[in-house]
C-alpha cells in the first residue's frame, strides 16, 4: 500500500536537470547523417558487382575511408542515442532497465569497433 | 509501465440493455462504460436506447437525459455545459474530447462512451485526476517575480500577451493528457503535454521572473523529454490548441540556453 501524496509522487526524486544534452546529441548526429547516408548508398550502388580487390582498393583511399569511419561512428552513436529512448519507454524495473541498457551499449559498442576495425585492416591489408 | 492488456479484473464486459420508451421516434444507442468499485465486478458497458427527438444536440445532453430519465445511478462530471469547465472530458467514439462541444450527429453508429483512457477508475465515467492536478502544482502555475509589484498593474506590451494566445485557452480537461502514449506508459515521470502546455504558459509570460528555475525543473529524461512528437495531444485537444508545439518551444529554450 503507498500512502504518499499524489505530489510527493509527482515531485519523484526531482528534476535531473540534465537531457536536453542527450536530446541535442541526437538532433545533430541525425543531421550529420543525411549526407553520410546519401553518400554511402551512392557509394553501394557503383561499387555493385564489385569483386573484393576493387572493394578493398576503394576503401584504401583516404577518402572513402574517412567517410566509412565517420559513418561508422556517428552511425552507431545515434543508434545508441535512440535505443537508449526506446529502453527508457517500454522497459519499467531498475534492475531490468539498467541491465538492457548496458546490454544494447555494450552491443552497439563492440559492433562499432568492430567496424573501425574492418575498415583499418581491408584498407591496409588490401 | 507498459501494459497492451487489461488486467483481468479491469476488462469490461457486456452490461445491461435499457429499451427505449414507447413511442420512441428516433433512436440511438449510447454504449456506455460503467463501473462500480463496490461492488467487486468487473466493469460493463451498458447500452441505453435514447430517443434523440426529445434529446438536445450534444453528447452530454445524452448523457444528462439518460441520468434524468433512464438510469440515475450513471456517474459523470460534467458542469459548464459550454466548453469553458473541462468537467466532462470523455473517450467518445473513441476520441478523448469533451461530451458538451461533441454533436451527436458527428458519431456514426453507436456512441461509445468511456472514461479518460489510462487513469484509475474512481467510478463509471469519473477518473482519478490526483497525480495529473499534482503534477500541475509541481510546475507552479502561477507568476513568480521578484521585482516589487508596481503601483498599479504588472504590464505587458501587446505582443508580449500576443505570447500567450494558444495557451491560457487551456482549460486543464486532459483529454491531451490521457491522449498520449507517452504518458499511459511512463505517467509517473513523464509531466505530460496538458501539464507541458501550463508550464511553457508561464516560460512565455513576460511578466514572470523564474523562467530559468522553471526549465531547470523540467530538463529531464522523463519530465520533458518522454514526448516524441506523436501529436495525439495536438489532434485530439477540444480546444483547437497545440501542446506539442508548447513542448517543442520548451525543448527549444533549453537548447537555446546551453548554446
Amino acid at each position: 500500500m503507498e500512502l504518499r501524496s499524489s505530489l510527493g509522487r509527482a515531485r519523484g526524486l526531482g528534476s535531473a536537470k540534465e537531457g536536453i544534452g542527450h536530446w541535442w546529441a541526437q538532433r545533430v548526429t541525425a543531421i550529420a547523417l543525411v549526407p553520410l547516408a546519401i553518400w554511402f548508398v551512392l557509394a553501394a550502388i557503383s561499387l555493385l558487382g564489385a569483386d573484393y580487390a576493387t572493394f578493398a582498393a576503394w576503401i584504401g583511399t583516404f577518402g572513402n575511408a574517412l567517410l566509412m569511419a565517420l559513418l561508422v561512428i556517428v552511425l552507431f552513436y545515434h543508434a545508441h542515442l535512440g535505443m537508449q529512448v526506446v529502453i527508457e519507454d517500454y522497459v519499467s524495473g531498475h534492475a531490468a532497465l539498467i541491465t538492457t541498457l548496458l546490454i544494447v551499449r555494450f552491443a552497439l559498442f563492440a559492433l562499432a569497433v568492430s567496424c573501425l576495425l574492418a575498415i583499418v585492416l581491408v584498407a591496409l591489408k588490401g | 509501465m507498459v501494459e497492451f492488456t487489461l488486467p483481468a479484473n479491469s476488462k469490461p464486459r457486456e452490461g445491461k440493455r435499457w429499451p427505449a420508451p414507447a413511442g420512441a421516434t428516433k433512436i440511438r444507442n449510447f454504449k456506455i462504460y460503467r463501473y462500480d468499485p463496490e461492488s467487486g465486478e468487473n466493469p460493463r458497458i451498458d447500452t441505453y436506447a435514447v430517443d434523440l427527438a426529445t434529446c438536445g444536440p450534444m453528447v452530454l445532453d445524452g448523457l444528462i437525459k439518460i441520468k434524468n430519465e433512464i438510469d440515475s445511478t450513471l456517474t459523470f462530471r460534467r458542469s459548464c455545459r459550454e466548453g469553458v469547465c473541462g468537467s466532462c472530458a470523455f473517450n467518445i467514439d473513441g476520441v478523448n474530447t469533451l461530451a458538451c462541444i461533441k454533436a451527436i450527429e458527428d458519431i456514426k453508429g453507436d456512441i461509445k462512451i468511456y472514461p479518460l483512457p489510462h487513469l484509475p477508475v474512481v467510478k463509471d465515467l469519473v477518473p482519478d485526476l490526483s497525480v495529473p492536478y499534482a503534477q500541475y502544482r509541481l510546475i507552479m502555475p502561477w507568476l513568480q517575480a521578484d521585482t516589487a509589484p508596481p503601483a498599479g498593474e504588472r504590464l505587458q506590451s501587446p505582443k508580449e500577451r500576443e505570447r500567450l494566445d494558444g495557451l491560457w485557452e487551456c482549460i486543464l480537461c486532459f483529454c491531451c493528457q490521457t491522449s498520449c502514449p507517452s504518458y499511459w506508459w511512463n505517467g509517473d515521470r513523464y509531466l505530460g503535454p496538458a501539464v507541458l502546455l501550463q508550464a511553457y504558459r508561464w516560460i512565455a509570460d513576460s511578466r514572470d521572473e523564474a523562467t530559468g528555475e522553471r526549465l531547470d525543473q523540467l530538463n529531464d529524461p522523463f519530465r520533458v523529454f518522454r514526448c516524441h512528437t506523436i501529436m495525439n495531444c495536438t489532434a485530439t485537444c477540444p480546444k483547437h490548441l497545440n501542446p506539442g508545439k508548447a513542448v517543442a518551444e520548451i525543448k527549444s529554450l533549453l537548447a537555446k540556453r546551453m548554446m
